[in-house]
């Protein structure tokens, strides 16, 4: 049995400045997560809006996160399995595959979101093969090749200006008339001569053969068939909380986001929740980080409450 | 430059030396990116779990990565980072494109490498 005061579920920017924040206070702190440290902050190639650093990859700040949880003696589970999970109780417990189980008095939910995936046929199929959901990784697999980018708010945006650095042409395909991303957004895509847009569709499939040479959509208004022949697919059409695990156990709202009060409590005593897992409107580095800081304050309270009456 | 806890295969002679003594080993060859970060930490935890294999990555902008992974047959129509490859007794034996987790890694060396 591994006891700590708290456990973090979710190594991103909320997590890991909760796990500072309490290993600073000399809680015993342990930080699992699914993935690696970093989150969806590692999506992003340049940060340039993160207070105090002037610009950066959001890899590189995660690193640092992680380094200076670390320092402070955070303990940390990478590409953990979680078996069982117990919330209810003064004493949550955790079994992690290969690992062991694990307990602690205050748990704080870091777990954040992952890409929205379409659903459709070929996409997974093709994922490696022509479907990415990262510009700058895989870019110049595309170098003088047609592509496109599904999806209309600010990453599909900017990830299609990005990727006329490598692509001959890139076609915007996007399921309503109007974009969601910010005006400046759709401004630079506009002006770009490399970029053209195919508006008000449904994807309905991935096509090809070792690899993807089309993408098959349908006019919402007209239910004509286009396809669109390319040699790689872009998907930028938004995220989603990675909440499943929690479904019946936490309140959560009709988008699978976890409901918090302002103190970061779910309905669970002693499970906070924190970052982009949970209901709020802005989701930002810095919104994350202020989550963690205030459920790693909330938690350290709610384990001195306790304190007298846990042996 | 790679920052990971894996070893890094840097040179082209390493490289066929590790393939001379047929060892089971894997190779994740990508960038510091989102994709590929995940990979590498799915390597790192099961470095314990299999200790008759080994885990090494590879920066895909190198010169080794030219020669070797990126040069393989079995690579030639990837078009996602990392690219994994899965060696046994010399040979290629498994090879995927893009980030994978780890039950989608375990399958892979339950299945060739165990």
């Amino acid at each position: 049995m591994n006891t700590y005061d708290v456990i973090i579920l979710g190594a991103g920017p909320a997590g890991l400045t909760a796990g500072i924040y309490l290993s600073r206070s000399r809680m015993k702190t342990l930080i699992v997560d699914t993935g690696a440290p970093g989150g969806q902050m590692n999506l992003t190639e340049k940060v340039v809006n993160y207070p105090g650093v002037l610009e950066d990859s959001g890899a590189s700040i995660a690193f640092t996160m992680r380094q200076q949880a670390e320092r402070f003696g955070c303990d940390i589970i990478m590409q953990a399995e979680i078996t069982k999970m117990e919330l209810e109780g003064e004493i949550k417990t955790f079994e992690i595959e290969d690992e062991g189980t694990y307990t602690a008095k205050a748990v704080i939910i870091a777990s954040g979101g992952k890409p929205r995936s379409m659903g459709i046929p070929g996409e997974s199929e093709f994922q490696g093969r022509g479907i990415s959901f990262c510009a700058t990784c895989d870019g110049d697999f595309f170098t003088d090749k047609e592509i496109a980018v599904i999806g209309g708010g600010n990453s599909a945006l900017e990830e299609a200006v990005e990727l006329t650095k490598f692509a001959s042409k890139v076609t915007i395909i996007h399921e309503f008339n109007e974009f969601q991303g910010h005006k400046w957004a759709v401004d630079e895509a506009k002006a770009n001569p490399k970029i053209n847009f195919l508006l008000n569709q449904k994807v309905t499939e991935f096509k090809g053969d070792e690899k993807i040479n089309a993408v098959i959509s349908k006019d919402k208004e007209t239910g004509k068939i286009n396809t669109t022949e390319v040699e790689g697919a872009f998907i930028f059409i938004g995220y989603v909380p990675n909440t499943e695990m929690f479904v019946n156990i936490i309140k959560m709202n009709d988008r699978n986001e976890i409901v918090a009060n302002e103190k970061l409590e779910t309905n669970i005593p002693g499970v906070y929740a924190a970052g982009d897992c949970r209901e709020k409107k802005y989701r930002q580095i810095t919104t994350s980080v202020a989550d963690g800081t205030i459920a790693s304050i909330e938690a350290s309270e709610y384990i001195s409450s306790i304190s007298d009456i846990i042996i | 430059m790679l920052r990971t806890n894996l070893k890094h295969i840097e040179s082209a002679d390493e490289f066929k030396k590790l393939l001379e003594t047929g060892d089971k080993f894997a190779v994740v060859c990508g960038r510091m990116g989102p994709m590929c970060i995940p990979v590498y930490g799915v390597m790192e935890s099961l470095e314990k779990k299999y200790e008759d294999i080994k885990f090494f990555d590879m920066f895909f902008d190198s010169n080794v990565a030219m020669e070797t992974i990126r040069g393989l047959p079995e690579t030639r129509s990837f078009n996602g980072l990392p690219f994994t490859v899965y060696f046994n007794d010399g040979k290629v034996v498994a090879a995927t494109s893009s980030i994978q987790n780890k039950s989608q890694v375990k399958e892979i060396i339950e299945s060739k490498l165990v």
